[in-house]
């Protein structure tokens, strides 16, 4: 590190002397200049676009006759809109689709941005492939047009997702303006039961506090539990944090972050690699440090859960059954699950093992990596999905689909039903071409807003796992019941 | 990327949609963004609860005379009333030119998502935060008699007037504050900062170089 360093203040990741959270630290890594009132402005040291809301950005930014400041550290990859279907190019079932690609790959031409075009090794979900490729490392700040840019706190970056207006600030000053968020931690407390998984431990987490409870708040994840992740299941935890509300999620680097970062192709190498490392050490909470908020989870309460409604705080445990909506005292929550209830088609006290479901989706930024399509594969192994249901695999990025068919994983969901398609976002949500319209939908994404995945489509959240089990019962079941 | 600035004064129709969570995917599916472009998108405002079906014919959309937006009464709304944590979800800044292009240049909510709330501010939308309970009280009063019952936003004063000579007032942060009443450039007012970034740049490079060393492809 270089002792002489930025000019001093007091905030600074160098000053030791007063306890400090991670996010104090990233945050004060990356401020250039405080404008007062809680805004400051703040160095965006990776941006990803993708080709439905960057093509608007890079287009929007041209027409203004603005250049991109630092075009090499600025991302694209295709991958909301672009079809997934196998021997793919650049027609889209979307409407319009190919004008969405072919604008994008236009614009990053003439930017001089780097692009992973459709046909490209390392296309995938932009949030797959910034990690996978160590284009965005620990205590890195990164944005993109895109919600779920949280994902990468899991890497302990400081990264969050933005509007297309916001991306034309970044991409033309390498800076954003940005209000600072409050810190909050999360202590995920004791040992998850077997079969529990990351995506049960954060729709508990929202479920228990709500859909809007991390508003305004940096949210920091920690504890044994989340210790024990696999970086996969890191990745799942912090890309729901905006499923809370949160301005983004981060956990702190250790060990297993450290290996998993020096595999990628972009770490550094050479005497910069000790350099980095010693870095990343230090982006952990002080001991002492003080947050705004400490919310504690007893992981031994956590189950393999499913979400009812259409919202993800709307979500119970597989064992249990549809609540009434009388059940809430909260007269909002109360109103929320009857509208919830009426659009799903479900009646309180139904078990919800017993809800009988038409199709199975395994993808999306939230449980494509490969961890995901592992434990589910194993699942799958010698079995069959119910004849009546429609089931898909779309892994996050090209080079999750080669490992795992390296391993003969799409053989086996192949042989169990599952269609093995090209990497991208597909059918987390219906962009106006394929569709789960009218169908009710068990799914390893993120959102099961109404209409989410097509028009009518009833969307119940759950792991991997429970999406593997569940389509081969046709019923939504946790693993362990089938 | 200068927006029209928005009204100091602002008074008009104000709709009830009060259920919480009102997302993003619902101001506008994904389906209905059609074009790289940031025009033409109030068509497609609340189109999963606005129109009875999704198909277009010749004549255009039906639309659900349930939904409030179609009602009579309500005919012109500029300002919604909004349940909490409007505007979650998605990031795609076509929710707010959806809202913006129909005419709505107010919401009223108890809260709002993170991104979305930005996203007003960059467009001219007037974003507020307000008790649910005021909420509900204005939403009450507005009902009665829509087309009548007009509320008024004095963004230079931070009120609301409404009955009478009622009103309520609002906080809003300065910075945001300015943005809306001036219609800032923000981009134009960050290069000007320029000296600054490159010199934090220099610094950092020094510091973490790692960060500024990436490969052509």
């Amino acid at each position: 590190m270089d002792p002489a360093g930025p000019e001093p203040r007091s905030r600074r990741l160098e000053a030791t002397d007063m306890p400090a959270t991670l996010f104090e630290k990233l945050w004060n890594l990356h401020e250039i200049a405080d404008l007062g009132d809680r805004d400051c402005l703040i160095h965006i040291d990776r941006i990803f676009l993708h080709e439905r809301t960057g093509s608007i950005a890079l287009r929007s930014l041209e027409q203004e006759g603005r250049r991109v400041r630092a075009p090499h550290r600025v991302f694209c990859t295709m991958d909301h809109i672009v079809d997934t279907r196998p021997g793919r190019g650049d027609i889209s079932l979307a409407p319009h689709g190919r004008e969405f690609i072919e604008a994008t790959r236009q614009s990053a031409r003439r930017a001089g941005i780097h692009l992973f075009d459709i046909d490209d090794p390392r296309q995938g979900i932009s949030h797959v492939v910034a990690a996978e490729n160590g284009i965005v490392l620990p205590g890195m700040s990164a944005v993109c047009p895109d919600s779920h840019t949280c994902t990468l706190g899991a890497l302990g970056a400081l990264a969050w997702g933005i509007g297309s207006t916001e991306a034309e600030h970044a991409l033309a000053t390498s800076c954003l303006r940005a209000s600072r968020p409050r810190a909050m931690r999360v202590n995920f407390m004791g040992e998850t039961a077997p079969g529990v998984t990351a995506k049960d431990m954060i729709l508990h987490l929202i479920a228990s506090f709500g859909s809007r409870s991390g508003r305004g708040y940096a949210v920091e994840f920690a504890g044994p539990a989340v210790s024990a992740l696999s970086m996969d299941g890191r990745f799942t935890l912090c890309n729901m944090a905006v499923e809370m509300g949160a301005f983004t999620g981060m956990i702190a680097p250790d060990e297993r972050t450290i290996a998993y970062v020096q595999n990628t192709a972009l770490a550094p190498r050479g005497p910069l690699a000790e350099q980095a490392e010693f870095h990343w050490r230090q982006l952990r909470s002080d001991t002492g440090a003080e947050f705004d908020l400490e919310l504690e989870i007893d992981c031994a309460r956590i189950a393999p859960a499913v979400t009812w409604g259409t919202n993800p705080e709307q979500m119970a445990n597989i064992g249990g059954k549809v609540p009434s909506p009388d059940a809430f005292e909260d007269p909002q929550k109360s109103l929320a699950a009857s509208h919830a209830l009426d659009y799903m088609g479900l009646k309180p006290g139904t078990p919800l093992d017993s809800i009988r479901i038409d199709a199975a989706f395994l993808g999306s930024c939230t449980n494509n990596r490969i961890s995901d399509l592992r434990a589910a594969a194993n699942y799958l192994r010698n079995r069959k999905i119910a004849p009546w249901v429609q089931a898909l695999c779309v892994p996050g990025s090209g080079a999750v689909k080669r490992e795992a068919e390296a391993e003969g994983l799409h053989e086996i969901f192949r042989n169990a039903g599952f269609e093995w398609r090209e990497a991208g976002c597909s059918l987390c949500f219906h962009a106006g071409g394929e569709s789960f319209g009218g169908k009710r939908v068990i799914s390893s994404t993120n959102r099961n807003f109404q209409g989410r995945q097509g028009p009518g489509a009833r969307t119940h959240l759950a792991s991997p796992l429970t999406v593997a089990a569940s389509a081969c019962r046709g019923y939504i079941s946790a693993a362990e019941a089938s | 990327m200068t927006h029209s600035q928005t009204q100091v004064f602002h008074h008009g129709i104000a709709a009830p949609l009060l259920r919480p969570n009102i997302d993003t995917d619902a101001i506008i599916p994904s389906r209905e963004i059609s074009r790289v472009s940031k025009k033409g998108l109030g068509e497609s405002m609340f189109a999963g609860w606005r129109y009875l079906s999704t198909r277009v014919s010749t004549q255009g959309r039906e639309p659900d005379p349930n939904f409030i937006l179609n009602r009579e009464a309500y005919q012109g709304t500029s300002i919604l009333l909004a349940g909490d944590n409007f505007g979650c979800g998605s990031s795609r800044e076509h929710a707010v030119w959806a809202l913006k292009d129909f005419g709505i240049r107010a919401i009223l909510a108890p809260s709002f998502g993170g991104i979305f709330f930005n996203n007003c501010a960059l467009n001219g939308i007037l974003a507020i935060e307000l008790e649910e309970a005021e909420i509900q009280r204005l939403a009450d009063w507005v009902q009665v008699d829509p087309r009548a019952n007009l509320l008024q936003i004095d963004l230079a004063a931070q009120q609301i007037l409404w009955r009478e000579g009622e009103k309520t007032g609002f906080a809003i942060e300065p910075a945001r504050r300015g943005l809306l009443l001036e219609g800032l450039d923000s981009i134009a007012a960050t290069l000007r900062q320029e000296d600054a970034i490159a010199a934090f740049e220099k610094t950092d490079r020094e510091r973490r170089p790692w960060v500024y060393q990436v490969p052509n492809d």
